[in-house]
């Protein structure tokens, strides 16, 4: 140890996690906190809920007060880049305001960015994504005035920005190019229910769509044109396909990526001195323990920043947490349990068509997850249930006379 | 500026200046107060943020909503007559000097 410190590279929820738990461990020395954006680090989630929806401000989605940065010593460093990164002979980082810094080891908590879309028109005036403050500030910007909103992508972001963008009367359409919503994360019930849920709320769902080009006028939107060659007017193109990990640094340390920085259960890169956290990252399944799988959420971050943090503190402790996420659309509130990768049975309690449902996924008669709507007692009984490997046996759990939570009691852990 | 003051099991108190509108959970977050972890952000998720709110103001903060109930019946370790989840209790000027408890432990 030189006394150079910590760095952490990305002032995201991981990285303000890990400073924080780091300094809970006692870690004396030097922390620095860099990050690209200008804010003070903030919450993401309400990006796509409360703040588009005007619910919720800049100032009240900040982490912290600067005082407490200052207060646990903590070097916040916002509005900088880290653009250069090696760790021989001594581990140095270089920002793009031509700033040194030195460190001791280093955490990356650099997330991913939004994919951006590619056909012709992409370009335009009116073509917005949303991943950061300032793409939520423009984003809010142009939907005041817009009349045709497109959503290209059936995801989350998607699906939460047609919600907030219907609510306020904007004529939606949903373009999704698989043949359901949220492909990746539910169940085919759940996105079938969500394609409905949308369609009564007046916006429109085209699944198994494909953009060709976005068209405009003078530089600005006026529409987009589908590969079957239909003509949607727009005024507003909201772009939702997805995120790519940012890996960029790792790569420069010659750290190991596939679809992400890969790390283990304890937050180690393929180098074991470096910890890495958050989106960028891909783990292990932490229920299973086996594959790798991204989980973009900010229970992740957090989740896996404390694991880091421990790890740097030379306090190893694995990832032992349960996987959780939800999405806000309309007054739909979807909670997640788990991971669902791999099921092979569903099991449906509720009424979908009464917007109160869950679906439990199994693998071999073993439970992986939970998606809820409007039902958050099956969601936390699940989330429970996985915390403590209490079997919830699908054939009970299908049985709309008995409540969750008396399974959770009646079948102990073994 | 509303204050809320947050008494731990070990009884030290920490005071933090809360913005009306804001929920308790905030204020806590913001200000580094322990014992609140607020994991959600204000979601009713977690329940990381739960605390028992002092009699005196039980009347003026109220019971929890339905959703919250359910949270606080499965997802807390010792629910109490008193209990809330800090981020469903919004900070009012009428709520200045609001006085909760944390518990020993957040799930």
């Amino acid at each position: 140890m030189t006394g150079a410190g910590v760095l952490v590279v990305g002032a995201s929820q991981a990285g303000v996690q890990l400073a924080v738990s780091l300094r809970e461990h006692g870690h004396d020395g030097p922390i620095t906190l860099v990050g690209a954006e200008s804010q003070p680090p903030y919450q993401r989630p309400p990006l796509s809920k409360a703040y588009l929806g005007g619910a919720a401000d800049a100032t009240s989605l900040e982490l912290r007060d600067q005082a407490f940065y200052a207060s646990k010593r903590i070097d916040l460093l916002p509005a900088e880049r880290v653009t250069h990164i090696r760790r021989f002979p001594s581990g140095t980082a270089l920002t793009d305001q031509g700033r040194v810094l030195d460190f001791d080891r280093v955490a990356l908590t650099v997330g991913a960015r939004a994919r951006r879309l590619t056909v012709p028109g992409s370009d335009l005036t009116g073509v917005c994504y949303l991943r950061d403050l300032a793409d939520a500030a423009l984003l809010r910007h142009h939907l005041t005035p817009a009349r045709h909103v497109v959503v290209v992508g059936g995801g989350f972001i998607g699906l939460e920005v047609a919600a907030v963008a219907r609510s306020e009367g904007r004529d939606v359409t949903v373009v999704e190019a698989a043949p359901r919503l949220m492909t990746r994360a539910v169940a085919p019930v759940v996105s079938e229910f969500y394609r409905r849920a949308h369609a009564r709320r007046g916006a429109e769902v085209l699944l198994g769509a494909q953009l060709t080009r976005i068209e405009g006028e003078h530089g600005r939107v006026t529409g987009v044109r589908l590969a079957d060659g239909a003509r949607l007017p727009a005024d507003l193109v909201v772009a939702g396909v997805g995120v790519v990990p940012r890996t960029e640094l790792a790569e420069q340390l010659g750290l190991l990526c596939d679809g992400g920085i890969v790390v283990d259960e304890f937050a180690r890169t393929s180098d074991p001195s470096v910890v890495a956290a958050g989106d960028c990252t891909v783990l292990p399944n932490p229920l299973t323990g086996e594959g790798r799988v991204r989980l973009e959420s900010m229970p992740n971050a957090i989740a896996q920043a404390r694991v880091a943090a421990a790890t740097l503190a030379g306090k190893p402790q694995p990832y032992a947490d349960v996987p959780w996420f939800w999405s806000d659309q309309y007054d739909l509130k979807l909670q997640i349990a788990g991971v669902a990768d791999g099921y092979d049975q569903v099991v449906v309690r509720g009424d979908p068509d009464g917007e109160a449902f869950s679906a439990l996924y199994y693998r071999g008669g073993a439970l992986l997850a939970v998606n809820a709507v409007n039902r958050t007692a099956d969601y936390l009984v699940v989330r429970k249930a996985l915390a403590k490997g209490t079997p919830l046996p699908a054939d009970l759990a299908a049985r709309a006379d008995v409540p969750l939570k008396d399974l959770l009691v009646a079948t102990p852990a073994p | 500026m509303p204050t809320v003051t947050f008494v731990s099991i070990d009884g030290s108190r920490h005071t933090a200046n809360a913005r009306v509108r804001e929920s308790v959970m905030a204020a806590a977050v913001r200000n580094g107060v322990p014992g609140i972890i607020g994991e959600c952000g204000g979601n009713a998720s977690c329940a990381t943020c739960h605390v028992y709110v002092g009699e005196d103001f039980m009347p003026l903060v109220g019971p929890p909503g339905d959703l919250e109930d359910d949270m606080l019946d499965l997802a807390v370790s010792d629910r109490r007559p008193t209990s809330r989840l800090s981020c469903q209790i919004s900070v009012t000027e009428a709520l200045d000097g609001l006085v909760v408890e944390t518990p020993k432990e957040q799930p």
